[in-house]
């Protein structure tokens, strides 16, 4: 964060400075946000493909239900790209 | 400072106007209804007994695909009433996903958030719809109070089961579309931007010119990935649509 103090404040232009750090905060934003939703989807995916290989033949449902919670958990990051869309450009 | 000038959002996104208030995002959503109405229709004048093929071919996959993975999934034998709607759903936002990866159009219709959200508050009124019909106006009873939840929780329970039924819900569902949509047009944009900023480098350094193949590559690679994405997401809403009305019909009583 010291860094992008640093760099915010060499900018002259207040314009720039705004920009610069609307560009630090969204990819921070980011970061943040696909760090949990990354960690859960490892874990359902991993957890899913335990699943299947022991008992094959649930697979189907294994695998419909792993969606759904992908879909769920996968809304947090997709949250934090929109925060990422409405800082960088917004 | 980066030696490369990403266009403003607008220029990504904003296509101009056809004619007021008609705009090619609203072209690609009427050209998706009418393929998929075009599709079925041809497939519905096909004879029925006879082997099916070509049109009539297709749409007997989808339909089987979305009654065997989507219907029987989520609502069962007694859903199946529901395969023509949640067919619909299915085929309009593929088709209005695809044009992401069509040359030339390379616009996903889904990546603005006016689509996904009327789809969206369709959904949520269907589901409200469903689950009156069925359980009468104690529905709203068993959307804010699962049975066996003790009296002194109840205002509590009640206020996060509300948030996240009536608000939530369909707030998810329309942002997970719009901007899984949006996050793999951006991606496209960015590294078609690198390869053309690469190619066309005015550089000493000579050698950076066929790297340019590096960010192709991964173009390449994430076209595929959006054709992926873009049945992956049309799945997903149709199939999260199929498990809220599944749970407005049977409700918290005999879910658990």
């Amino acid at each position: 964060m010291e860094a992008f103090s640093a760099i915010v404040a060499q900018a002259q232009d207040p314009d720039d400075a705004k920009n610069i750090a609307a560009a630090a905060g969204a990819g921070m934003a980011y970061g943040l946000a696909a760090i949990g939703p990354g960690i859960g989807i490892g874990y359902i995916v991993g957890k899913s493909v335990e699943a299947m290989a022991r008992q094959p033949e649930a697979a189907g449902m294994v695998r419909t239900t792993m969606f759904l919670g992908i879909a769920f958990t996968e809304a947090l990051a997709l949250i934090g790209f929109v925060v990422f869309i409405l800082l960088k450009f917004a | 400072m980066l030696g490369l000038e990403f266009p403003p959002i607008n220029e990504i996104l904003r296509w101009q106007d056809l004619w007021p208030s008609f705009n090619k995002i609203a072209l690609i959503a009427v050209a998706a209804t009418v393929i998929g109405i075009t599709l079925f229709l041809l497939a519905s004048r096909k004879d029925p007994l006879a082997a099916p093929k070509g049109s009539r071919n297709l749409a007997e996959v989808i339909i089987e695909f979305i009654e065997e993975s989507i219907v029987m999934q989520t609502l069962g034998k007694k859903g199946l009433g529901w395969t023509p709607f949640l067919l619909s759903l299915f085929v309009f936002i593929f088709l209005c996903n695809i044009p992401g990866v069509i040359p030339i159009i390379q616009m996903p219709a889904t990546a603005r958030i006016a689509i996904p959200l009327s789809l969206a508050l369709l959904v949520w009124v269907i589901y409200i719809g469903t689950g009156i019909k069925h359980q009468g106006i104690g529905y709203f009873g068993h959307l804010l109070w699962p049975p066996g939840v003790p009296t002194a929780l109840k205002p509590l329970v009640g206020f996060i089961e509300f948030i996240s039924t009536i608000i939530v819900t369909p707030f998810s569902l329309t942002v997970r579309l719009m901007a899984n949509m949006l996050a793999g047009h951006i991606l496209l944009v960015t590294f078609a931007l690198l390869t053309e900023a690469l190619l066309l480098a005015n550089t000493a350094q000579i050698f950076l010119v066929p790297m340019s193949i590096l960010p192709f590559g991964m173009l390449i690679f994430l076209t595929g990935f959006e054709i992926l994405v873009a049945f992956l997401q049309a799945y997903i809403f149709a199939i999260l649509a199929a498990v809220y009305i599944n749970n407005s019909t049977v409700g918290h009583a005999e879910e658990h």
